[in-house]
């Protein structure tokens, strides 16, 4: 099997992977990260949502070996005061598209630390939450720094 | 005691008569409103967890050597298959065995829909696994199928038997009836699409068969499995502790787990078999698409003396055949009502419960038409309500009915209406509408809790429920910290394990939180009758004097005061253990919710663009355990409704019954873009008649009445009747069209 070298989380894995292995799976079944959730694996719902290089990328789609940047999984964002605003927010239901929603989030206050609503309605529109958090995800982000 | 009782039991608006045994309920229910620690704001327990990407979903488990499914699926709306030859698969890399139609519950060999399960293969990797079920050979023989429910009705081809709804005289009652309407309302079908797909793993342990699964019932799985595989209950190990949702979708095991355990069997392994989003858009159950014929006759004071309807439910090739008559027999005191009610059996995907299934459907129709007959008869659609309010439910009493209360909070949004109206600009119509919103919600015996106690005065609640994102950990925590008298954070839940803690009911018709947490609150009792106990020998004091409060153990007179931690040290390691289980539900009582919505919005009468600006609700669930998850239950709610009202539908080639739908690109579903102003309220008055806490369900009321306060919002702004859900831009054209054809035929319009 190809080799594979990914930076995720500032750490550095060395891993073989088929050639046609995507980042999310690469990501949760050979790195053993599964906080990065694989919800439609078409590109159609932002669960899979991770940063490489500070964009937010959707790893299903993405084929691992083509990834080269510094990848930033929800296990990276752990300590990100995001988190805390989600949970006080209660922007999380069943939890499935949350951490998906989260990197997206940070993506979007490291561009923009004071997005207004129409910002987050216009970068957050591709996270698919089907419990329907969304209200609240736009109070945590609102008030990320609070 | 335990007590053995028969009883009319309901799930998801399906009765039945059975045996039960239930436990006295002694305890009062607490005083009215918030308390300590129940009524208020409680983040969720696991929101930490599931935020940071922590939470294990059964998505997660991977075990060693664990091995991926692929399943064939049907290419015909309803086929037999002659010949199957399944060597050409087995021969193919990382392939480990394959299943024909019949080695599992679940894959048919004559199968009746378009995605029905035929046959199987586990393989090292998914990929591999598919490429062996591509590589299946089967030869079909092409049967006859039925798309169309009309069809199905005209051949008596029916899922269930249909079911005749009859009181007073409706055809009387209709010719003595100063304005009559009459409506047909169409509703599509829409999919669940919870996140996480439907799915399990399977394990052989020895003779132990452990489940992971993503469910909303793990008992239900476990005796349906042991059925299947002719195994003791206990031998089977059903574990969810965390699951991305399910709305109604998974009730039941599904073709998916029966595969996997026996693929886990055949092979040694442990065995996942997933349903793809494709699968999950196709094979995982729907909401039925449903055509309702109604009427309504009334006096020209607004009294309705009539009222009729004939349901046709499209239920699919199977499933049951929902209410969607419910809320016409039910909302108000109608003295002469007569219903019918088919479930039509066609060579589609089946139906599944889907929050508040046939009262979602039935509220459209039925609230859209008293709608259409406040506009005849000139009169505020909020009083025509309120003056034909039901008092009783077919004579049967409620348990309890706030909807005078809830139609009192809705006032002040309803006043907004001159204001709303003004907004109107160019091609823009702005309009309020509103809806009543009934559905059960009472949940029912039996359910078990356990309460552990430890030295350090910490207390765990051990139920083998599920939480599917509800928060009912946190509801269960505060009610238990409710009435030991302890801070919320001292209290920790651990369900999800059919192993590992006493049955609990299934998460589904609104009903785990009125089922499980007089439970809880009957085993936390227990652990804080026993402390007392042991209170009262330690200090030399009447048991009665007693009381825990904010982690302290106080006497009446102040003499006695000592944290739990100090009195329970002497437990070491050792934990008092209290027990409780659910009460009955009031005998000859109906136990129902209720709601309204208020709802404004915008219409484009040039593009036919709705938007949804605004929904207040105000719903009466009896007792609020959690007021900050409960105001995200209706959110989340009302949400969902506005998929279904404006745009998600499940499309099908009608020549093959193939679906056309199957991505989330094509079926589309809300995003954060589509939200509109949410207010919500609750009258939170416990149902005094109900267990020791007086707390009914609000998982599904907050859906059941938005599709028609929307399109009654639609008619108060433009002056059309919208009849068909979803309401896209071309039915919205269309209605806005007809309504310009009656205006010039005469008939004012509503502006
Ligand atoms: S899982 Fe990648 S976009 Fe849906
Ligand atoms: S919280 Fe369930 S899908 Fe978003």
């Amino acid at each position: 099997m190809p080799e594979l070298s990914l930076t995720v989380n500032e750490h550095r894995y060395e891993v073989e992977a088929p050639i046609e292995m995507s980042l999310a799976h690469v990501l949760r079944e050979v790195v053993g990260l599964t906080g990065t959730k694989i919800a439609c694996n078409e590109g159609h719902c932002g669960a899979c949502t991770v940063q490489v290089d500070g964009m937010p990328t959707l790893s299903c789609i993405t084929l691992a070996h083509t990834v080269s940047g510094e990848i930033t999984t929800i296990e990276g964002l752990r300590d990100h005061p995001l988190i805390d605003a989600f949970v006080r927010a209660d922007a999380v239901q069943c939890g499935f598209c949350t951490p998906g929603q989260v990197v997206s989030a940070a993506a979007l206050v490291a561009a923009n630390p004071s997005p207004t609503i129409d910002d987050i309605r216009h970068t957050m529109a591709g996270n698919i939450c089907r419990c329907g958090t969304y209200p609240r995800i736009e109070e945590a982000i609102l008030h990320w720094r609070d | 005691m335990a007590r053995l009782i028969r009883t009319e039991k309901e799930v998801e608006g399906r009765f039945e008569e059975v045996w039960l045994v239930v436990e006295e309920d002694p305890l009062t229910q607490w005083p009215d409103g918030p308390l300590s620690v129940v009524g208020r704001d409680a983040l969720r327990q696991d929101a930490l967890e599931r935020v940071r990407g922590e939470a294990r979903f059964t998505a997660d488990i991977q075990l060693p050597g664990m091995l991926h499914t692929a399943v064939l699926r049907s290419p015909h709306a309803h086929a037999r298959v002659k010949k199957i030859d399944l060597a050409p698969a087995l021969a193919l890399p990382g392939v480990h065995a394959a299943l024909a139609p019949g080695d599992a519950k679940g894959l048919e060999g004559e199968p009746g829909y378009c995605g029905a399960a035929v046959a199987a293969v586990a393989a090292d990797t998914f990929g591999q696994a598919r490429r062996a079920v591509a590589a299946i050979a089967v030869e079909w023989e092409v049967l006859e199928a039925v798309l169309d429910p009309h069809e199905a009705v005209r051949r008596e081809q029916f899922t269930m038997p249909s079911s005749t709804y009859e009181r007073g005289d409706f055809a009387k009652a209709l010719e003595s009836a100063d304005v009559v309407i009459e409506s047909t309302y169409r509703t599509s079908v829409v999919l669940h699409n919870s996140m996480e797909t439907h799915q399990s793993v399977c394990e052989w342990v020895g003779d132990t068969l452990n489940v992971y699964i993503s469910t909303q019932y793990i008992w239900g799985v476990r005796s349906a499995v042991a059925a299947e595989l002719g195994i003791p209950g206990d031998k089977v190990r059903v574990v969810c502790e965390y699951m991305g949702g399910g709305f109604g979708s998974k009730n039941d095991p599904g073709e998916y787990t029966f595969v996997a355990a026996e693929l886990a069997k055949r092979t040694g392994r442990p065995v996942r078999c997933a349903l793809t989003r494709r699968e999950e858009n196709t094979a995982a159950g729907n909401r039925n698409l449903t055509i309702q014929k109604l009427t309504v006759g009334a006096r020209s004071d607004g009294t309705i003396i009539a009222l009729g309807g004939e349901f046709i439910n499209g239920v699919g090739w199977s499933g049951w055949s929902a209410m969607t008559d419910g809320p016409m027999q039910m909302l108000y005191a109608c003295d002469n009502v007569r219903t019918v009610r088919h479930g039509a059996k066609i060579n589609m995907p089946p139906m599944k419960a889907f929050r508040a299934p046939g009262f979602v459907e039935g509220t459209f129709g039925l609230e859209c038409l008293i709608d259409e007959l406040a506009v005849k008869l000139e009169l505020d659609p909020l009083e025509l309500r309120r003056k034909n309010y039901a008092n009783a439910n077919d004579d049967t009493p409620y348990s309890s009915k706030n909807l005078m209360e809830c139609y009192d909070l809705a006032r002040k949004h309803w006043d907004r209406r001159d204001e709303v109206r003004a907004r109107s600009t160019g091609t823009w119509k702005h309009g309020v509408g509103m809806a009543s919103q009934i559905w059960f919600g009472g949940g029912g015996p039996p359910s078990y809790a356990w309460t552990r106690v430890s030295s350090d005065g910490r207390v765990t609640v051990v139920t083998a429920m599920q939480d599917i994102g509800t928060g009912t950990r946190t509801a269960m925590a505060q009610i238990a910290a409710e009435e030991l008298g302890v801070s919320l954070d001292r209290v920790t839940v651990v369900l999800g394990d059919s192993a590992r803690g006493p049955y609990a009911t299934l998460s589904a018709g609104s009903s785990t939180t009125p089922s499980v947490g007089p439970a809880v609150r009957a085993a936390a009792a227990d652990a804080k009758r026993q402390i007392i106990e042991i209170a009262a020998q330690r200090y030399d004091v009447e048991e009665h004097v007693l009381d825990i409060k904010d982690d302290v153990l106080t006497s009446a007179d102040g003499n006695v005061s000592t944290t739990l931690e100090q009195l329970l040290e002497i437990l070491e390691n050792s934990q008092i253990l209290g027990k409780g289980g659910r009460g009955p539900n009031p005998a000859g009582m109906s136990v129902l919710t209720f709601g309204v919505q208020v709802v404004e919005v915008a219409v484009d009468v040039e593009t036919g663009e709705v938007r949804v600006e605004r929904v207040a609700a105000a719903h009466d669930v009896g007792r609020i355990i959690n007021s900050l998850g409960a105001r995200s239950q209706v959110e989340g709610g009302i949400i969902q409704g506005i998929g279904h009202t404006l745009f998600e539908q499940r499309l099908h080639d009608p020549e093959t019954g193939r679906i056309l739908t199957t991505s989330l690109d094509a079926y589309r579903m809300p995003t954060i873009a589509d939200i509109p102003e949410i207010v919500c309220e609750f009258v939170d008055k416990p149902d005094a008649h109900l267990t020791n806490l007086g707390s009914k369900g609000l998982g599904e009321p907050p859906i059941v009445p938005l599709a028609a306060a929307v399109a009654n919002a639609i008619r108060d702004a433009t002056g059309a009747d919208v009849h068909e859900l979803p309401i896209t831009r071309e039915e919205m054209l269309r209605a806005l069209e007809a309504a310009k054809k009656k205006e010039r035929r005469g008939a004012p319009a509503a502006v």
